[in-house]
């Protein structure tokens, strides 16, 4: 491991036409990563998925996008992904193929890639027409029973960037709260890279705590709110009224345009894009 | 005492529900009704979301299925893929709570696309964990608004199983749970008939003409030969509700700091 600024991470280890992973289940979602990614313009990507939520939105809307796997494609409690659904229907900026898969699927495929199996496998999409649509979807007979049952192809990214509260002197992190599949996604990919709210002596980790170990990630950066909009458990909420501003931005390809020329291209990293949103909101 | 329908709705979706159940809840419709069950006459039941919180009391309805408060207020919280393995694939599921975009009339549910799947005239954000909800939790209920648009006679794709092709056709698939049991609306509930598993008029609300549900039905709706004529909202209940919402609606206006 090694404790990087967030632009040395990024440029060091993602490359464009990679397949990317940033997870995090609602909680822990790192948007700081994914502007980076978006500032420093890394594109012809597959990025995964479970939800892509607004940080896919807006790496989509920019035209970054080559391919998306994925399981529900909403904002939660909220609607559309409009930049998502843009690409899909209209193909703007640039054409998306996508592989659809429902939840459970999508854990077994990150569970399978953990393990380094070629597939997962669960009684799972009984009676639905995803697997008609996606290839990745296929069946075996359990060699047991004759039971008949779904298999989903094993994910494996190339990196998969991960938030998380903190990381000790020695690299290693912890990860508290919502865990969604961070740890699966993390130990399927090739290259695991962590922004962190804080780096710390010591973890704040009773026994049993989710820690991924220093030698399992590639790079950690110190990013204070490097999930906002999304949240850090302990640390700060989820910005729901953020999410619901988002609806009104993203729906036109103009306003999803300046918003983040503003915001993400017209600021230096991180703090400075949380300082331009503080900007705004005392304006309005 | 006046209410809207959707207040109705979603009082006679967590009357269904008893107390002690251990049920899945999606977002929307289906948390709201469970959280009222849980807040007024089934103070034990157990509420599990897919984010991996199990046993959550969340004072506020969450706007995200993965919201702080759910993670604050849970007995336990678990890895995702653990939720829907160990759990839901476990059998440890009574009821699967659902919501969607369209309903055909054996309970299949669409809440993917609109048009073709490939070239899609709308796409929605797709089927999330609906599609192994609806598959293993002993009982589903479904709640959704009743229009000729949501309830039509083919869905444009099939994102969770109902009764599949109807008959007994779910149980030759090998799902094992019961499918739905229940599709509570805004006109009153609908269950499927025991043989053909086609879903039926099987209780109105008060006030409401079983021809108006007919007619807000993209599919002839047939009526079951006992409608049951289902009670108004408890004021317990409406009151419970309203507080919820009004709670709901300022934490999530609330402007939280930025974290810098």
């Amino acid at each position: 491991m090694e404790l990087l600024s967030l632009r040395e991470m990024i440029a060091r280890h993602v490359k464009p036409g990679q397949m990317l992973a940033l997870e995090g289940f609602t909680h822990l979602i790192p948007f700081a990563a994914g502007h980076e990614i978006i500032r420093q313009g890394i594109g012809d990507l597959h990025l995964v998925r479970m939800t892509p939520d607004l940080i896919y939105d807006q790496l989509i809307g920019m035209g970054l996008v080559r391919e998306l796997t994925f399981s529900w494609g909403g904002n939660p409690g909220v609607g559309s992904l409009h930049r998502l659904r843009d690409a899909v229907e209209q193909q703007w900026p640039r054409p998306l193929a996508w592989h659809e898969h429902s939840h459970a699927g999508m854990a077994a495929a990150y569970t399978a890639g953990a393990a380094k199996l070629p597939f997962g496998v669960l009684r799972g999409y009984i009676g639905t027409d995803l697997p008609k649509h996606n290839p990745q979807i296929s069946h075996v007979e359990c060699p047991y029973t004759g039971e008949k049952l779904a298999t989903v192809r094993a994910v494996n990214p190339d990196v998969t960037i991960l938030h998380a509260q903190q990381v000790d002197a020695r690299g290693n992190v912890l990860v508290r709260g919502i865990l969604g599949a961070t740890r699966e996604a993390a130990l399927a990919a090739k290259a695991v890279l962590f922004t962190v709210e804080e780096q710390v002596e010591k973890l704040d980790a009773p026994m049993n705590a989710t820690v991924i170990p220093h030698w399992v990630v590639s790079a950690a950066a110190v990013v204070k709110g490097g999930a906002w909009p999304s949240y850090a458990q302990d640390y700060y909420p989820r910005d729901n009224a953020f999410y619901q501003q988002w609806d009104e931005i993203a729906r036109e390809r103009g306003s999803f345009r300046a918003w983040m020329e503003h915001h993400v291209l017209g600021t230096a990293d991180h703090r400075a894009f949380l300082q331009r949103i503080g900007e705004g909101r005392a304006a309005s | 005492m006046s209410y809207s329908k959707d207040e109705m709705m979603t009082v006679a979706a967590a009357r269904l529900l008893t107390d002690g159940t251990t049920c899945f809840v999606g977002i929307g419709l289906p948390s709201a009704a469970a959280n009222l069950a849980r807040l007024t006459h089934a103070p034990d039941t157990v509420l599990i979301y897919e984010s991996g919180t199990i046993g959550t009391r969340p004072e506020v309805l969450p706007l995200s299925i993965g919201d702080g408060e759910l993670a604050e207020t849970a007995d336990c919280i678990v890895p995702l893929p653990e939720i829907f393995s160990y759990w839901l694939q476990g059998g440890r599921i009574d009821v699967g709570f659902l919501g969607a975009a369209q309903i055909d009339r054996f309970g299949n549910l669409n809440s993917t696309v609109i048009g073709d799947y490939d070239h899609p005239k709308t796409r929605l954000p797709g089927a999330g964990g609906a599609p192994e909800i609806a598959t293993h939790a002993r009982r589903i209920f479904i709640v959704l608004r009743m229009s000729p648009r949501s309830f039509v006679p083919q869905i444009a794709f099939r994102s969770s199983g109902g009764f599949f092709e109807g008959g007994d056709s779910r149980e030759r698939a090998g799902a094992p749970g019961a499918g739905p049991e229940v599709v509570i609306t805004d006109y009153g509930i609908l269950r499927p008939h025991p043989v053909t598993r086609e879903l039926q008029l099987s209780g109105i609300y008060p006030g409401v003409d079983p021809a108006a549900a007919q007619a807000a039905c993209g599919w002839p709706l047939a009526i079951a030969a006992e409608l049951e004529q289902i009670p108004a909202p408890s004021q317990e209940h409406l009151d419970a509700l309203r507080a919820l919402h009004a709670r709901t609606d300022r934490a999530h206006s609330t402007l939280h700091p930025l974290p810098l």
